[in-house]
């Protein structure tokens, strides 16, 4: 008797125990909750903008929309490489006050010196050099992503009152106000910056080694370690290429207030994070999508953009904000959940 | 005889993986239950069960006779059952008396009665004979007198099911002496106990009754262990076909591919060398802290080494990193699978091409998604990867099927050499092990260098061409196939001192 158990057992477990799992219900969504899954945050945008397009006056038009991307043109820049960031189990609290000093740092440059070149170029280094600073942080020293970024965001914002003196920058060269005010094919520069950023990403992410290392990492950096990938290498470009972006945000934001603001980019690092978050980037690492974050960035722009044409109070705006955002990631939760862990 | 708690023809089912099936056995008043069987055979599943963690799909669980579902672990803890898990589970900065009392303190309008409950726990530890001091902090107590808390929580919660997940692997003598005495005590006060080890004497000094599971399946249960001997309850847990299940294949053994001379670093006590010669299977045995998972990431560089060289054919491998090991033909399978080998929300296309894409990367950065995309298939087929689909997401998989994966990823890199494998079919089932020992073989038929570390002496013994065993960081002796024995392995790798002890 014990032998035949045995042997039954023995064939249960070799051959048809992987099909026989896959049929077994929790485990294996139909096909079309799977799409649904998939597509799911798609759908729950073009749903809400058809809603607001109809119920809401002004907001279906060219002027309007025009003025979302534009909204929304630094913050999809920086959820970019914010992105890369999560997917990498990294963390960057650091990109607002980088925007702000990149700002200042241009504005400043350029009233001295005169030259347009010299000032984006020295934002652009400096930039790139904080985030450089960053990833050696963390990945060299080994120092916990949440709290060297921390640090550097405070000491960033700091050098960027120091710079300025506390006073906004002006800037006078109206040659400079170009790249944030002209219009290239009816969109605004910054938004071609922006969509070009997109491009770009989205095409590291999935179709070069770099943006597979980087997801490889962010599911198991043990994992990836040993089967070869450069850890501390993929992580420290990371952040240099997100401070690089931060910068260049803060460049085109200068141009498009004429200034550089001590103040600006002020909570901005929650607002790309929450971005990237609801178009479902997992802050465990290993899953993101530049889709995904294209419809965050869209989904956060455009219900700000209907509260400010409904006026409502910008005291209520935070709340809408936060709620959207433990919504969105409470259904990511269960959504996990349903598919086992 | 009245049965205390009863399993009835539980079935449990994983993504992938058919954990427990048509499981039933009784648990009676008053006596103890031995439950055996190899690594995976579905023993800490059935515990997880009880313990409210898993819930079974199929069969029943009765308590006095009566169904009960445990929907969570509150629930099994309010039938009266404990667990005490391998894997402790106690808070290390409170006392032994806040630890026992957890989440039932003695407290006068919410503020802690702490001499009340020191004095409680002292006298009840008193009463049981355990020599523990109450106001210890956990943190500075030892691993076997932290097992003793979390007895003493057990029993001091009236728990009138006890199991126990092998008690004794962390214990020193006088502490196995103690636990002992304790469950005996509690049999005589008509506690129901679940007893889990591998040690079969202690299995024949406490248990009355014993069931053995092997790849989820109960098959064979003796009620009384009069009569019974070591060797009707090793053949159950082992199974008949264990003679055939390593299906070793003879081979050629050619020159020297993988010397190492004098490797120093953390984890040895010595320098290690030895050589592996092409198409060979070295097998490396040791006791867990032996040194061999160590050695094995020294000489893959994923540790830094202080001293010595490795030769692949004869060329001295400079660079000591992971990448440069890769490129000179080493490869790693891991230890932990789960922890360190699979990326486990990535797909198995992913897993697979994730070291060898960079030879078919276009401009040196894009990747050839028709190129992986044929390379994944062609490894699945190969390896006969039992998936969906090659982009279903590794974690899906079974272990044998993930493991395959994981050496798909190696063969992928067309020039390897050098294979080294760490615990090659832990937590897999044994259809997948033996299809696991083909590809070992094959690989080495092709003329690989494979090193195996296990630290199960049958596998060892079954698939090594010449066994290699270590001891506290050392190597300490080499035997060939034909003259290795386990008497002779186990000598060389049980530590002197407890050999000692233990005579």
């Amino acid at each position: 008797m014990n032998t035949q158990a045995s042997a039954s057992a023995a064939s249960n477990t070799s051959t048809p125990a992987p099909i026989k799992a896959k049929g077994s219900g929790q485990n294996s969504p139909s096909p079309v909750r799977m799409l649904l899954e998939d597509w799911s945050l798609i759908i729950i945008f073009i749903v809400l903008f058809a809603i607001l397009s109809v119920s809401v006056e002004y907001f279906f038009s060219i002027q309007n929309l025009v003025g979302l991307a534009l909204s929304v043109s630094q913050i999809g820049m920086v959820a970019c490489t914010m992105m890369f960031c999560l997917a990498c189990r990294d963390f960057d609290l650091s990109v607002g006050s980088i925007v702000a000093f990149a700002g200042l740092l241009c504005a400043s440059v350029i009233s001295s010196t005169g030259s347009i070149t010299l000032g984006i170029g020295v934002s652009l280094i400096a930039g790139a050099f904080i985030g450089a600073v960053n990833g050696l942080i963390i990945a060299k020293l080994r120092i916990n992503a949440l709290i060297t970024t921390l640090a550097t965001m405070e000491i960033v914002r700091g050098l960027g009152f120091i710079v300025s003196g506390g006073q906004a920058i002006g800037i006078s060269n109206e040659a400079f106000f170009a790249l944030g005010n002209t219009m290239l094919l009816g969109i605004p520069v910054p938004v071609v910056f922006t969509i070009l950023c997109f491009v770009i990403f989205g095409v590291a992410l999935n179709k070069t080694t770099y943006g597979r290392n980087i997801l490889a990492i962010g599911g198991n950096p043990d994992a990836a370690r040993l089967a070869g990938v450069n850890v501390t290498r993929s992580r420290i470009l990371v952040f240099l290429f997100q401070g690089l972006v931060c910068a260049l945000a803060g460049v085109i934001l200068a141009s498009r207030i004429t200034s550089g603001q001590p103040n600006a980019a002020m909570g901005f690092e929650l607002n790309v994070m929450s971005a990237c978050v609801l178009g479902g980037v997992s802050l465990a690492g290993g899953r993101a999508t530049i889709s995904g974050v294209i419809v965050g960035v869209l989904i956060m722009g455009t219900v700000e953009n209907a509260m400010n044409l409904q006026n409502i109070d910008a005291f209520y705006q935070y709340v809408v904000r936060g709620m959207i955002l433990l919504s969105a990631v409470t259904i990511d939760q269960l959504k996990n959940r349903n598919s086992g862990h | 005889m009245t049965s205390l708690l009863a399993f009835e023809s539980i079935g449990k089912t994983f993504p992938g993986v058919r954990a427990l099936s048509d499981v039933s056995f009784t648990v009676t008043a008053g006596r103890v239950h031995g439950l055996l069987g190899e690594n995976g055979a579905g023993k800490s599943t059935l515990l997880k069960i009880l313990g409210g963690e898993y819930f079974p799909e199929e069969g029943r669980i009765l308590i006095d006779g009566q169904e009960r579902a445990f929907r969570s672990s509150a629930d099994s803890i309010d039938s009266g059952i404990a667990i005490i898990h391998q894997e402790l589970q106690y808070v290390p900065e409170l006392s032994v008396s806040e630890n026992i009392l957890l989440g039932r303190l003695p407290n006068r309008f919410g503020f802690v009665r702490h001499r009340a409950a020191r004095e409680w726990v002292k006298q009840q530890l008193e009463r049981l004979g355990v020599d523990l001091d109450p106001d210890a902090r956990l943190r500075h107590l030892s691993i076997g007198q932290r097992q003793m808390v979390e007895i003493c929580k057990a029993i001091l919660r009236n728990a009138r099911i006890i199991a126990l997940d092998e008690p004794t692997s962390s214990l020193s003598h006088s502490e196995v002496d103690t636990l002992f005495r304790l469950v005996k005590d509690l049999r005589a006060q008509g506690k129901g106990m679940i007893y889990i080890s591998h040690r079969l004497d202690e299995i024949f000094e406490l248990c009355d009754d014993c069931s053995i599971l092997r790849d989820g399946c109960k098959v064979a249960e003796f009620n009384g262990m009069q009569g019974v001997t070591k060797d009707d309850l090793v053949s159950r847990m082992v199974g008949r076909e264990i003679r055939d299940i390593w299906g070793y294949r003879p081979r050629e053994i050619g020159k020297t591919r993988l010397e190492v001379k004098g490797l120093q670093g953390k984890g040895l006590t010595e320098p290690a060398s030895f050589k592996v010669g092409a198409g060979e299977i070295v097998g490396f045995f040791g006791l867990v802290g032996s040194g061999r998972s160590e050695l094995m990431r020294l000489i893959y560089g994923a540790e830094r080494r202080s001293a010595g060289e490795l030769l692949i054919d004869d060329s001295p491998l400079r660079s000591h990193d992971i990448p440069a090991s890769i490129r000179a033909g080493i490869a790693l399978c891991p230890e932990d699978r789960k922890e360190e080998g699979i990326i486990s929300c990535r797909s198995v296309a992913e897993n697979i091409n994730i070291s060898c894409r960079r030879h078919y990367r276009r401009l040196g950065l894009f990747t050839n998604d028709r190129k992986e995309a044929l390379n994944a298939r062609q490894y699945i087929d190969r390896l006969q990867i039992r998936t969906p689909s090659s982009r279903q997401e590794i974690r899906l998989l079974s272990g044998g099927n993930q493991q395959k994966a994981v050496l798909a990823r190696w063969l992928a890199e067309q020039n390897m050499r050098v294979l080294i494998i760490d615990e090659p079919t832990r937590g897999i089932d044994v259809g997948a092990k033996n299809e696991i020992y083909t590809v070992l073989y094959e690989l080495a038929e092709r003329g690989m260098a494979i090193v195996m570390v296990s630290s199960e002496l049958p596998e060892v013994m079954g698939v090594a061409d010449r066994i290699l065993v270590m001891r506290q960081g050392r190597i300490v002796g080499e035997l060939p196939r034909a003259e290795a024995s386990e008497a002779k392995i186990l000598e060389l790798a049980l530590p002197v001192d407890s050999r000692i002890e233990a005579a």
